[in-house]
């Protein structure tokens, strides 16, 4: 009996089945689709939104939601431009924009504890408030410039065999492991399940819920905000303008990587395969042509739908864990 | 089994205790004595305050009034870790357990065993499989709690209890979901528990769990102490005359009787759901006042409920006038002219923002539609009549009902139904938590009412009352009909002589 | 007879005099144009019979908030929530920029594009009430979705129009009372809406699910039905405003139309003094938090903040709005009361 390994749930395997038919449909249709090089720009161009849904999943996996990213990741993107223009080293400027980010989470986290408003409505708030603060801060797109960067552009990826990774796949990956390990071999990681899961009976438990909430968000801030550095980085360059709808991208894959909306239940290994089956989809609609791009965001709002009627479903066919009624 | 005759030090003491909330003294200056190696059961009616006195031991309610002491130093806790720290741990009935997480994840949840930061997995699966061991339960502490059967889940509810360094115990209702053998095995593990010294609180409504189970006894009523007992010296008679304040064999004259020729207004036939209610078969006449009796989680809500459509049963079917109804639907059950007034009136039956006009049309106008609406001088007419003839008490129509005073609410909760010209009228526990004067109101509303034919259906606690109201009543015990009793059959005594009737282990009051 | 129209108009209001008051006051500082000086915040000008200036502006503008805030009211007031009023203001227009250039007479594009929206609104009711969807989940989809529909409608261009009709529920000023039509919309808006909650049952019924919805379905309240409705009412209220927005602009901007809107919206209705933990409704005092809304927008523009800017003052003052609006914060100032 082989007790030690956790199951994985069934709804991973959904995920990882998904991923692996779109790739295997994009290799039949399109050559070079599936080819390592290409499989590797996917994972390096989804980086920035695989390091914010990992600290969306642990935001979904208590109860709550984020709508704050999009605007965020654009926010600490030109917050960086703006500081390197300003003579900072673009590695300071990261610093102090992860921590700003960390620290506007933590806020966040303390104002849907103590004033007990829905995570969506302050999240929604937030999400104005740092796009507009990303205009403030320069109403245009300002590009990084920095001898940085140039040394960057050169030193930012890994070569494999010959196919050159970019670095920003290896923030990603390691950033998800960290999350995972986490989520499911720390108190805290514990703790936002429990949260999620009965908030109630977590304190009757001796669970603080309190912390737990300022402590999720506070990484959903800091996730979020290293997102907008790998953006930043990436694009060399800070735009107010992007990263538009990226809280729904986000949430769709937490959902489709099998964490209930409902929180208590999910991984961030999932959220991975989200992240790459959003990603997939993106890049067979680009390598199609002729498709209008606007189809990525009707597919992503539907495969969201598609993966929430799915888990209504499933929750049903379980049938509602028996309660003692009187 | 050698339990030690002369008291020992206590191993926790709770005296003078008094609880209020607005306008409820919860309780009153209550004692409780707990020794090492003894089962202490708590024994009260609904409302006794049995459940405000485990919150307090808890530390969930910080008291208003009185002293704790935990093996004589005097322990003031306010919040649950307190307790833990000091050695309570208690099980509620809801278990406050997470049903997402593991089996071990529920155990160890806010005391996981760390290495360097991280969760010790392999430790603290030791520490939860020891931990279920100690009640010989194995089970597979990878899966999600959700997913295991309820007594199950009850065992890893006791076993987390236990992981801590624990001396008190309190389980509040543990048998209420469990069937006779789960609960034998309960028995023998906090038998074992207590010869180990621990001192257990035991709270149930099933006086035989009690009777086979406790070492003392500790009643409550109304928000007092009536006493405490060594339990070999208090008989059943006895304790249900301590919980009730009644006496068994001492009965008023029987209820109204009532033309055996009355025809059946609204037949069931085998109606039940799973885990709610086992089938129930019945009926009630025109003009007739059927009641239901039996301790609260019988099943008698549950019943009433299925009736009027607001569950689906399983099984089983409604006759109106031996029409068929179509189960599971308000709106089918009100066209067939039934009425429904919940128990919890605040929660469930009255919009409390609303005015007393608007709550009294609500049904009325839900039934007609949003686009017909009921004409003003209608609305004026229906309530001022109905604020007449119930005698509700209230300064002006157009006020918030949440303004008015329990007995007034239940009468604009009657009001709206009546309103509708309903046939069958269903009350559950009308006179719950309503003055004395409000009480006799609705009582005599009640007889006025079958006196025009209508057919009542009456839940209710206070055995006086169902017995003065009704001519027939049915009796449910552990979700399932136990016996019906009509005309002169209908006494005090009878009733709790069937629910108190000697029987198993698992058999309720 | 009960009163369904409680006007709870009074305290949005007094923050719109409260913003006009602190305009005219920067207004007159030395160096400034003065209280109505040509730029000064009651600055107003009449050509050929037609007034303008900031005030007859935040008119203009709040008109949008103003018919947003109506649509989002009765989902407010049943515990619901509508996120994707903007995207639907976006297929709105482009359904009806596509039709108009396609030769369609103006009733007929205007009757399309109200129609898809009262289906992207009856979606989100099938979503909640239907299939038991978390609100802000299902309109979340529509919110993102549904500018994908807009550009799929517009082929992801901006589509100009040229049609006096269309363009009039935008820009015109009627002979007869020479203010923006789109305010004198959402004036008749407030007008039928408010006769139909009066005339109807359904403001008692819409309150009694939103205050609380166990005892309404026990009362034989089709709790279902009356959620589905306020969605598609909400659905046609952002059509109406996705019209207005597009013929301000004679164009369809499926990018950028009704971007950005539904915290406008969702402020309005609770500063109107519809809570959202629902149970009371007031569509007055929503159409006069849209006022509210915009006048604080213009106050922006007025103070020189920018268009893209001015949000972030204004999510500060919503959040404070929020906090102190917050039941927790309710019942803590209650118990400092007490004491």
């Amino acid at each position: 009996m082989n007790r030690r390994f956790r199951r994985p749930q069934a709804s991973t395997t959904v995920a990882a089945g998904i991923l692996v038919l779109l790739i295997g449909l994009g290799a039949i249709r399109f050559e070079h689709f599936a080819s390592f090089g290409n499989l590797a720009n996917l994972v390096g161009d989804y980086a920035f939104v695989g390091v914010a849904a990992v600290g969306a999943t642990f935001v979904i996996l208590s109860g709550g939601v984020d709508l704050s990213v999009g605007s965020l990741v654009a926010f600490t993107a030109v917050a960086i431009a703006v500081l390197v223009d300003h003579g900072w080293h673009p590695l300071a400027a990261a610093t102090a924009a992860f921590g700003f980010g960390t620290l506007a989470g933590a806020v966040i986290g303390m104002l849907v504890w103590w004033f007990d408003l829905p995570p969506f409505l302050m999240t929604l708030i937030a999400m104005f408030a740092f796009r507009a603060g990303g205009f403030l801060l320069s109403s245009q797109a300002t590009p990084i410039m920095h001898p940085f960067m140039a040394q960057l552009s050169s030193g930012y990826q890994v070569s494999v065999g010959g196919t050159i990774i970019p670095a920003r796949s290896l923030i990603f990956l390691a950033f998800a492991g960290a999350g995972a390990l986490t989520l499911a071999r720390t108190r805290f990681g514990r703790q936002v399940c429990a949260v999620g899961g009965s908030r109630r009976s977590a304190a009757v438990m001796g669970v603080g819920v309190g912390p737990t909430l300022v402590g999720i968000y506070s990484l959903a801030g800091a996730a979020s905000a290293l997102a907008g550095v790998v953006f930043a980085f990436g694009k060399q360059a800070g735009d107010p303008t992007a990263a538009g709808g990226l809280e729904l991208t986000v949430i769709a894959a937490v959902v489709i990587g099998g964490t209930l909306l409902s929180g208590g239940v999910g991984s961030v290994l999932g959220t991975g395969l989200g992240v790459l089956i959003l990603g997939a989809i993106r890049l067979l609609i680009d390598f199609q042509g002729d498709l209008n791009p606007a189809w990525t965001s009707i597919a992503t709002g539907l495969l969201l739908l598609g993966f929430v009627l799915l888990q209504k479903l499933l929750g049903r066919l379980r049938g509602p864990a028996a309660s003692p009624s009187t | 089994m050698t339990r030690p005759d002369a008291a020992p030090a206590a191993l926790l003491e709770a005296s003078g205790i008094t609880v209020e909330y607005p306008g409820v003294r919860a309780l009153d200056r209550v004692r409780l004595v707990l020794r090492p190696g003894e089962i202490h059961a708590l024994m009260g009616e609904n409302g006794a305050g049995k459940s405000t006195l485990i919150k307090v031991l808890s530390g969930q309610r910080r008291p208003d009034a009185g002293t704790l002491t935990v093996r004589g130093i005097p322990a003031g806790f306010g919040t649950p870790a307190d307790a833990e720290r000091a050695g309570i741990s208690t099980v509620f009935q809801e278990l406050d357990l997470i049903p997402t997480l593991s089996v071990a994840d529920n155990i160890c949840l806010g005391r996981f065993p760390t290495r360097w930061g991280l969760i010790d997995r392999r430790a603290a699966d030791r520490r939860a499989e020891a931990a279920l061991a100690r009640l010989g339960v194995r089970l597979d502490i990878t899966s999600p709690l959700g997913t295991l059967p309820l007594p199950t889940q009850q065992l890893v509810a006791l076993s987390r209890a236990l992981d801590v360094e624990a001396r008190v115990l309190i389980l509040d209702e543990p048998t209420s979901s469990l069937d006779q053998t789960e609960t034998a095995r309960l028995f023998g593990v906090l038998r074992a528990l207590r010869d180990d010294g621990l001192g257990i609180v035991f709270v149930s409504h099933f006086l035989a769990q009690v009777e086979s189970l406790a070492d003392r006894i500790t009643v409550l009523r109304n928000g007092g102490l009536v006493g405490e007992w060594p339990r070999s010296e208090l008989s059943r008679p006895q304790l249900i005359e301590a919980m009730t304040g009644r006496t068994i064999g001492g009965d008023q004259p029987a209820g109204p009787t009532v033309p055996a020729a009355g025809r059946p207004v609204l037949e069931f036939d085998r109606l039940g759901a799973r885990r709610r209610l086992e089938p129930v078969s019945g009926s009630a006449r025109a003009g007739e006042a059927l009641g239901i009796a039996g301790l609260r989680g019988s099943g008698r809500t549950e019943l009433a409920r299925l009736l009027f459509g607001a569950d689906s049963p399983d099984n089983g079917t409604v006759r109106i006038d031996g029409v068929a109804v179509r189960t599971g639907s308000v709106a089918e059950s009100i066209r067939h002219g039934l009425a429904f007034t919940p128990e919890d009136r605040q929660g469930q039956g009255l919009i409390l923002d609303l005015s007393v006009t608007e709550n009294i049309i609500l049904a009325l106008q839900a039934r007609q539609g949003a686009l017909r609406p009921v004409p003003a001088t209608e609305q004026r007419r229906v309530t001022e009549h109905y604020i007449a003839s119930l005698g509700i008490k209230v300064p002006d129509p157009g006020a918030p009902v949440r303004t008015l005073s329990g007995g007034n609410q239940q009468k604009v909760l009657l009001a709206r139904w009546l309103a509708t010209q309903p046939r069958i009228l269903i009350l559950d526990e009308p006179t719950r938590g309503i003055d004395v004067g409000a009480r006799a109101d609705i009582e005599s509303l009640i007889a006025d009412l079958r006196a025009k034919g209508l057919s009542i259906i009456l839940i209710s606690e206070e055995l006086d009352e169902l017995i003065r109201t009704c001519s027939r009543a049915l009796v449910l015990r552990d979700r399932r009909a136990v016996g019906e009793l009509a005309g002169t059959a209908l006494t005090e005594s009878a009733v709790l002589g069937l629910i108190a009737s000697a029987g198993h282990a698992g058999e309720p009051v | 007879m009960t009163p369904r129209f409680r006007p709870r108009a009074a305290w949005p209001a007094l923050g719109i005099a409260a913003l006009i008051v602190f305009n005219a006051a920067s207004d007159l500082r030395t160096g400034g144009p003065g209280l109505i000086g040509p730029g000064a915040f009651l600055h107003l000008a009449i050509r050929d019979g037609i007034p303008s200036g900031p005030l007859i502006d935040v008119l203009n503008y709040g008109a949008t908030f103003m018919i947003l805030a109506i649509g989002m009211t009765p989902v407010v007031a049943t515990r619901g929530i509508d996120l994707s009023v903007g995207s639907i203001m976006a297929i709105a227009a482009a359904v009806a920029a596509v039709l108009s250039v396609g030769g369609q007479p103006p009733p007929v594009s205007i009757a399309a594009a109200l129609g898809a929206a009262v289906v992207c609104g009856l979606w989100n009711g099938a979503m909640v009430s239907g299939i038991g969807l978390q609100p802000f989940v299902a309109t979340l989809v529509l919110m993102v979705a549904g500018r994908g529909i807009a550009q799929l409608i517009t082929d992801s261009q901006i589509i100009t129009f040229h049609d006096p009709a269309l363009e009039y529920i935008g820009l015109g000023r009627p002979r007869w009372l020479p203010l923006p039509f789109p305010f004198l919309i959402a004036v008749g808006l407030v007008g039928v809406t408010a006769l139909l909650v009066r005339k109807t049952a359904l403001g008692l019924l819409l309150e009694a699910v939103g205050g609380n919805p166990p005892a309404a379905q026990l009362a034989g309240v089709r709790s279902r039905r009356i959620i589905a409705l306020t969605y598609g009412f909400s659905g046609l209220c952002a059509g109406i405003a996705g019209l207005i927005a597009a013929a301000n602009i004679k164009a369809a901007d499926p990018f950028n139309a009704g971007r950005n809107l539904e915290l406008a919206a969702i402020f309005a209705v609770v500063v109107g003094g519809t809570p959202l933990t629902g149970g009371r409704m007031s569509l007055a005092g929503a159409a006069v938090g849209g006022l509210l809304m915009q006048t604080l927008t213009t106050t922006m523009y007025a103070r020189n903040v920018g268009a893209d800017t001015a949000p972030l003052p204004e999510a500060l003052v919503i959040l404070v709005v929020a906090l102190v609006g917050a039941p927790r914060a309710a019942a803590w100032a209650r118990q400092r009361w007490a004491r």
